[in-house]
């Protein structure tokens, strides 16, 4: 139940082996201190994470769903961009 | 076909640890009250994360004090088959949730303490109450950081969450002596240093609360005259109607299980 005094919180979530925090989902808060609380509350009750970050929702820009034509086609006749034409050598581990 | 009552051999250490697990269980209740009726989702959350905590440290003491005693009694029959008169928690625990504001307060000012009162018990020469101390500290913390930062914003909030939170404040404050309280039968187990005395905790906890009360704009009341009797089982008119509620699976059918 929102009210007009909380807004809106996405939270990220670095899981106990993770390398970069993850997008888990949102939540309603006062502030941002509330919406840290609330984050470790809701999203890690099972022990799902070390870190929490809290950003506001309306502090993220989004890409317009109705221009993913112009904004992503392009990309995908580029096969050559993958790197899928050599080997990774084993001693260079996680890229 | 009801479930009798109970009877428990209250050496001093069965009674000292009866008293803690009381304490966590008829909160925890309390706030599982709220599963479903809290202001927010994410507080409805927070109160039944806080409920829970307390619900595993009074497993813990249950089953503790049910090994002190060595009789046939265990957890379940502790905390179920025990009339108004043996529970031993603090009056303040049994009160009515009433408002978010109120819920809080209590919250607040049995957090205050329980964050000390564990820290300091982590040094107990019983080893299983030195264990179960380290792991409710933590949590004990967390419950004072959480109801903390509700203290301040519902006290420095609208005009509307400052009264209710000053009238919690007012009406549970006489039911925070308690917790200091210490009679003969923990007289003993503090000098074994079993139990530590609370009296120690007295002044951090003091300060902890009006620097709180302070930032929330809040008042601390005025009168010293404090209410007493949980401990002994002369309890507020609450918690029977609590019971009632806590117990009637277990009073109705008898050794339930699912």
């Amino acid at each position: 139940m929102a009210t007009p005094n909380s807004p809106l919180w996405e939270v990220f979530i670095r899981s106990r082996n993770g390398l970069a925090h993850k997008h888990v989902g949102s939540l309603h808060a006062a502030d941002a201190t509330l919406a840290l609380q609330a984050a470790r509350d809701i999203y890690t009750r099972r022990g799902e994470g070390l870190s929490i970050w809290v950003v506001p929702s309306s502090a993220i820009t989004a890409s317009d769903p109705s221009e993913k034509g112009m904004m992503f086609e392009p990309a995908e006749s580029k096969i050559y961009r993958h790197p899928t034409f050599y080997d990774v050598p084993e001693e260079v581990g996680h890229m | 076909m009801t479930a009798a009552s109970i009877t428990v051999s209250e050496t001093p250490l069965v009674l000292y640890v009866l008293r803690r697990a009381d304490d966590a269980l008829v909160l925890g209740h309390r706030l599982s009250e709220w599963c479903g009726h809290a202001p927010m989702m994410e507080e409805d959350m927070a109160m039944a994360n806080m409920g829970l905590d307390l619900l595993g440290q009074a497993r813990e003491l249950y089953g503790y004090a049910a090994k002190v005693e060595g009789k046939d009694n265990d957890e379940d029959t502790l905390a179920y088959l025990r009339d108004v008169r043996q529970y031993r928690n603090l009056l303040l625990l049994e009160q009515p949730n009433g408002d978010f504001a109120r819920t809080m307060v209590r919250q607040f000012f049995y957090a205050a303490f329980s964050d000390l009162y564990w820290r300091a018990m982590m040094a107990s020469r019983d080893a299983t109450l030195a264990a179960i101390a380290a792991k409710s500290e933590k949590e004990s913390a967390y419950h004072l950081r959480h109801s903390s930062e509700w203290m301040v914003r519902l006290g420095d909030g609208t005009e509307e969450s400052h009264r209710r939170a000053q009238l919690a404040v007012d009406d549970l404050w006489a039911f925070t002596g308690e917790m200091f309280a210490v009679d003969d039968s923990e007289r003993g187990l503090i000098d074994a240093g079993i139990a530590i005395d609370p009296e120690s905790l007295r002044t951090q906890w003091l300060a902890t609360v009006a620097r709180v009360i302070d930032e929330a704009t809040l008042k601390l009341p005025a009168n010293d005259w404090m209410q007493k009797g949980g401990r002994i089982g002369h309890h507020t008119e609450h918690l029977g109607h609590l019971l009632s509620e806590l117990q009637s699976m277990q009073r109705t059918f008898p050794g339930a299980t699912w």
